[in-house]
Order: C-alpha cells, then structure tokens, then sequence
C-alpha cells in the first residue's frame, strides 16, 4: 500500500519535472554564498597552520594541529568546492572509501621504517 | 549523433528528483545493482575524472609514504623546513614566507574556480571565461614561486643526493613532490586556459563540437575542470601540512 503510493508520488513528480529536465538536469546548483563562506574558512584555516609554525609550537599539540587543520580544509575542499556532499553516496564512497586504506599502507611502511632504522643503528654502528 | 538514450531514464526516475532514490546503504546497494550506470545523475565525463583523481591521489600517496618512510629511517637528521624554506624580508627572518604566499595564492585560485563554476551553470559566459582565467594567472604565478624556490634551493646547494643541512633524502624527496604537484599546476593551467577560451567564444552556448571529439560541450566541463583544479589545492593542503609544516 505504502509502496503504491510512493510510485504514485514519484511518477506525479517526474510528470511534473519532465519540462524542466533538459540537458543540464546532472549540474550542481547552490548558492554563491556558500562558496564564499568556504573560501573564508580556507584562508583561516591556511592562517592557523602557519602560524603553528610561525609560533614554533612543537611536539604532540603540533602535529595534531597541523592535522586538523589539514583534514578540515580537505573535507572543506572536497565537500563543497568539489560538489561531494551533495552527490550519491554511491559515487562518495566509491571515491573516498579507497584512499582510507591507505592508513594501512602508512601502518606498514612505519614498522618498515623503525625497522631499518633499527638495522642502521645495529649493524653500522652509526648514532643519530 | 546526439546520445538521448544514454541520458534520458524512465519515467518515476527522473534525475532532478534524486531523494527519490533510495537513500543511504540502500541507495548505495540500489545504485551499484541497477541498469545501465551506477553512477546516477553523474555524466561519464564527472564520473571518470573522480576515477582519475582517485588514482592520482594513490601517486601522491606513494610519494608522501615513500617521504614519510625515508624521514623516518634516517640516521642523520631531517633539515628543518621552517628554516631551509624562510626568508629575510628586511633583515627580519620569516618562516615559510614564500610558502604561506604560495598556499594562500592556490586558495584564491581554488575560490575563483568554484565561482567559475557557479557562473557556468548559469550560463553567465563573460563571468565564467573572467573567473577562470583568473584562476589560470593564479596558478601561473604559483608555479612562478615554484619556480623561484626551486631556484633558490639550487643556488643553495640542494640536490636530489644531498644538501647542507642534513638527510641526503630531503633533496630528492622536495624535488619529486614539489615537482610533480608543480606539473599537475602547469597541465591544469593550460586546462583552463583552453576551456576558457571556449567559453568565451560560446562554444557551450552554440553547443559547438569540439575540434577532437565532435562532442557537443556542454558548461559541465567547467566544474570537471574545476574538479581537477581543487584537487590540485587537495594536494598542496597535505603537502603544505606533511612537507613543510611537519
């Protein structure tokens, strides 16, 4: 019953929309105003990690900040500017779910770096 | 030949209405098991440049792990960036000056090409050829700084087997990154350069064929053009953090 009417409501629209549907029916359409607010927070966003540097902070509350403001600006970039919040999530996933492996590659080649690092220190008697 | 039949899908699926689809999990499921293409209310044209700027993005990838990997390893240690890439405007030491420019000049471009996009879709010619050819002298001057700093680094005695300051690694690993973003900078600059040429002569308006494919453009290629476009910004925000920052 409830399906009957959906298919109803749904051939309703797509009736209602057929003149309107030309060729630029796939186009993404939004507001100036986001991009601009986007924009605003790029800019601050790029001012934040420089001055991490500029101030010279370091240790753990460095990296973690120059990771925060990276990723936040990527998901700013990629969201908005690149149109990916507002397309199906079959082609979102299809995307952004493959580069998340790449955190196992990371893990990998981190274990392959402390272990050669270990073999320089041992076998060459080389101290950093 | 026109390809109606590619585009047009039937009735009760109309593409202007997509919260008619299922949603979520299951309009992931309903989409990748459908007829004709998985990827609905996306053109092949979008849908193969994400494909490629997925795999661009595993290139990049390779270089960043391969960087991280051989920072990691080393026994003598990593020049600091903040120092090797600082410079002294009247005599008072900057970090990163040229790279904060350089970052803050790709943001510009990547704004300017959202716009562009923006008014593509509303088939503003004028507004669209401006903003993307503002986005190419962005990138151009980029490329310009790339050019500088590289200049800079060399005088300096850098090379890909060794530098002044520490890990021979440093050298080999800035000039593979750096150089191959600044290429991606470069195609992309000649890239928006062509298609605002087309713009502004109308082609999308006149539904002109293009000169290699005999396709009829549409002003979607703006935001595929853009799509490379902030990817290439995607790029310089990891290695702006990973590089130089870290």
């Amino acid at each position: 019953m409830a399906q009957a009417t959906t298919q109803a409501t749904v051939s309703q629209a797509a009736a209602e929309a057929a003149p309107a549907t030309g060729a630029h029916a796939e186009g993404q359409h939004h507001p100036i105003k986001i991009y601009l607010l986007v924009w605003f927070w790029l800019f601050v966003l790029s001012a934040c990690s420089y001055l991490v540097d500029y101030f010279g902070l370091q240790g753990y509350l460095r990296w973690s900040l120059i990771l925060l403001f990276m990723v936040v600006k990527a998901g700013l970039i990629v969201g908005v500017f690149m149109h990916m919040a507002w397309e199906r999530l079959a082609l979102a996933y299809a995307i952004l779910v493959p580069p998340v492996v790449l955190l196992v590659f990371v893990g990998i080649m981190v274990v392959e770096s402390h272990y050669t690092l270990f073999t320089r220190l041992f076998f060459s008697g080389v101290t950093p | 030949m026109a390809e109606p039949t590619l585009t047009q899908e039937p009735p009760g699926l109309s593409p202007v209405y997509p919260s008619l689809r299922p949603s979520g999990l299951r309009g992931i499921v309903a989409d990748w098991a459908s007829d004709q293409r998985t990827f609905k209310n996306v053109s092949w044209m979008k849908a193969m440049m994400w494909i490629f700027l997925l795999s661009d993005t595993f290139i990049f990838s390779c270089f960043l792990l391969s960087y991280m990997t051989v920072r990691m390893s080393t026994v003598t240690p990593w020049p600091n960036p903040s120092e090797v890439f600082g410079l002294t405007v009247a005599g008072h030491e900057t970090p990163l000056l040229l790279i904060a420019i350089m970052t803050f000049i790709l943001i510009s471009s990547s704004g300017t090409m959202a716009m562009a996009v923006n008014f593509g879709y509303r088939r503003d010619r004028v507004k669209t050829a401006v903003l993307m050819l503002a986005t190419a002298a962005f990138g151009a001057s980029f490329v310009g700084m790339q050019a500088f700093e590289w200049t800079k680094l060399i005088m300096e005695g850098v090379r890909p087997w060794g530098n002044p300051w520490g890990a021979e690694q440093f050298g080999s690993a800035f000039f593979m990154i750096t150089g191959f973003h600044g290429t991606h900078v470069t195609i992309g600059v000649i890239f928006l350069l062509i298609m605002a040429r087309k713009v502004l002569r109308g082609d999308f308006d006149k539904e002109r064929r293009g000169f290699f494919t005999s396709r009829k453009g549409n002003y979607e290629i703006v935001e595929v053009t853009g799509l490379y476009w902030h990817f290439v910004d995607l790029v310089w925000v990891f290695i702006f953090a990973l590089f130089y920052l870290w």
